[in-house]
């Protein structure tokens, strides 16, 4: 058996740390260790992007990557998004334009929006759907989330 | 599922990598950004021994601008590349293909260097790579090696590096005055990998083609220069009829095998209608259209 090493990371703001085996994959930590059930494992092999999180500031898939790896690192999940009993500006835009049905693709979606209205704060439709290529919806209901997406970047620009 | 167990090592030096590499042999695993590794051992279609995690390597994480070259660190994440203006301006057939690689979560993890040492015979980088002649650099307990793109790349996933070897560089001419390229593929979904891809760069003089490079994806065991019908570009000069021939010919050569996602027929003329769509958009570019 694999020994067991300490991790120490900060998961939405707060220090975390725990033992793990190497081979436990960062999403199961996050779900079972941090008992932080919000991120959602699916193919478990990249491909459908349910268990995107903010790793250091950007999206990445946590079922590819180990727990031992996110040592010293800075995670968001979706559990960090809201704010004091308010949701964010993709969550409420989410909720107003029905961008989500049954809900288990959602914490995918709102990271990689997060992550993609960072890098571009002013989307066309063209990028925002090239971006959310990265998590599959089986309820096909891209376009509200797409409409989402959109009116999310809006609220979020700098007003000038 | 989820892997099996492993000897765990996250080396913060090359040399620390070696000596490890050395200590377990081809037991053990290089793990770069681990978008293919990882999801292979979720399924225990790999399950080594040892995991040999380059991702505290911080002197494998560069891009350097030297006498018209740029030298990639192997483990520069491919999103750094994405978002990179020197390879936006100096060579942005790289920048295209980037966009293409996987989704922009899966770039933040991958690199340069594990894209190509895993050597998926549809994949965009090693097609960049072998159409623009590019070099790779093998450190080994014998030094390093220099290997071009041709040398580097030897079957389905199989390349020229060693047991004891890491991958530590990348080496791409930046492209020339008057040049332009264009990186096609075809996939079912976007972020797939490619069922057939055509990377494209030429250099115009004039009414000619100074310069043709193409190379193919999909279509082999590894990506394929197409030679013939960068020869004809050559020879026949700037004009539609050459494209044409150039496109009909790559189709010809090319020897791709059918399975389920598409027949041998149909990677065909994909290869033909893409050669033609990256030829045809490569020149414009090339003529400042």
């Amino acid at each position: 058996m694999a020994e067991h090493r300490k991790i120490q990371l900060k998961v939405n703001g707060e220090l975390r740390e725990g033992w793990t085996e190497p081979r436990r994959l960062l999403v199961d930590f996050i779900r079972d260790d941090l008992a932080l059930n919000g991120t959602h494992v699916g193919c478990e092999h990249g491909i459908c992007g349910a268990c995107t999180v903010l790793f250091n500031g950007e999206a990445v898939r946590s079922c590819l990557m180990l727990a031992v790896q996110a040592n010293g690192a800075e995670l968001l999940t979706v559990e960090g998004l809201a704010h004091e009993g308010k949701l964010h500006p993709l969550q409420q835009a989410f909720w107003e334009h029905h961008a989500l049905q049954c809900g288990f693709c959602t914490p995918g979606m709102l990271i990689v929006a997060l992550d993609l209205l960072r890098t571009t704060p002013s989307p066309n439709e063209e990028e925002i759907r090239h971006a959310l290529s990265a998590v599959l919806c089986r309820c096909t209901g891209y376009q509200s989330i797409v409409e989402a997406v959109d009116a999310a970047a809006s609220r979020l620009r700098p007003s000038r | 599922m989820k892997p099996s167990p492993f000897d765990y090592h996250d080396p913060t030096t090359i040399d620390e990598a070696l000596e490890l590499l050395r200590r377990y042999g081809p037991e053990a695993k290089i793990l770069a950004g681990g978008q293919s590794l990882i999801a292979l051992m979720n399924f225990r279609l790999s399950a080594p021994a040892a995991l040999i995690d380059l991702n505290r390597v911080a002197e494998l994480s560069y891009l350097r601008q030297e006498n018209g070259t740029l030298r990639f660190g192997s483990m520069l994440r491919q999103r750094t590349i994405e978002f990179s203006p020197v390879v936006l301006q100096r060579l942005p057939l790289l920048a295209e293909a980037t966009r293409l690689v996987g989704h922009l979560p899966t770039r933040t993890r991958g690199t340069i260097g594990g894209s190509l040492a895993h050597a998926d015979p549809a994949a965009e980088y090693p097609t960049v790579i072998t159409a623009l002649d590019g070099e790779l650099v093998l450190r080994g307990s014998l030094g390093d090696r220099v290997v071009g793109a041709h040398d580097f790349f030897q079957g389905v996933m199989s390349t020229a590096l060693g047991p004891d070897e890491i991958l530590v560089e990348v080496r791409l001419a930046e492209a020339p005055p008057n040049s332009g390229c264009a990186f096609e593929e075809f996939s079912r979904r976007h972020g797939d990998f490619a069922i057939v891809a055509v990377a494209a760069m030429v250099v115009v003089d004039g009414a000619r083609y100074r310069v043709a490079r193409l190379a193919a994806a999909g279509v082999g065991p590894t990506p394929m220069r197409l030679r013939a019908a960068e020869e004809i570009l050559e020879r026949e000069g700037l004009s539609e009829r050459a494209i044409n021939d150039a496109a009909t010919s790559a189709a010809e050569i090319v020897e791709p095998a059918g399975d389920l996602h598409a027949s041998a027929d149909f990677r065909r003329h994909l290869t033909r209608v893409l050669t033609r769509r990256a030829l045809a958009r490569a020149t414009d570019r090339a003529r400042g259209k």
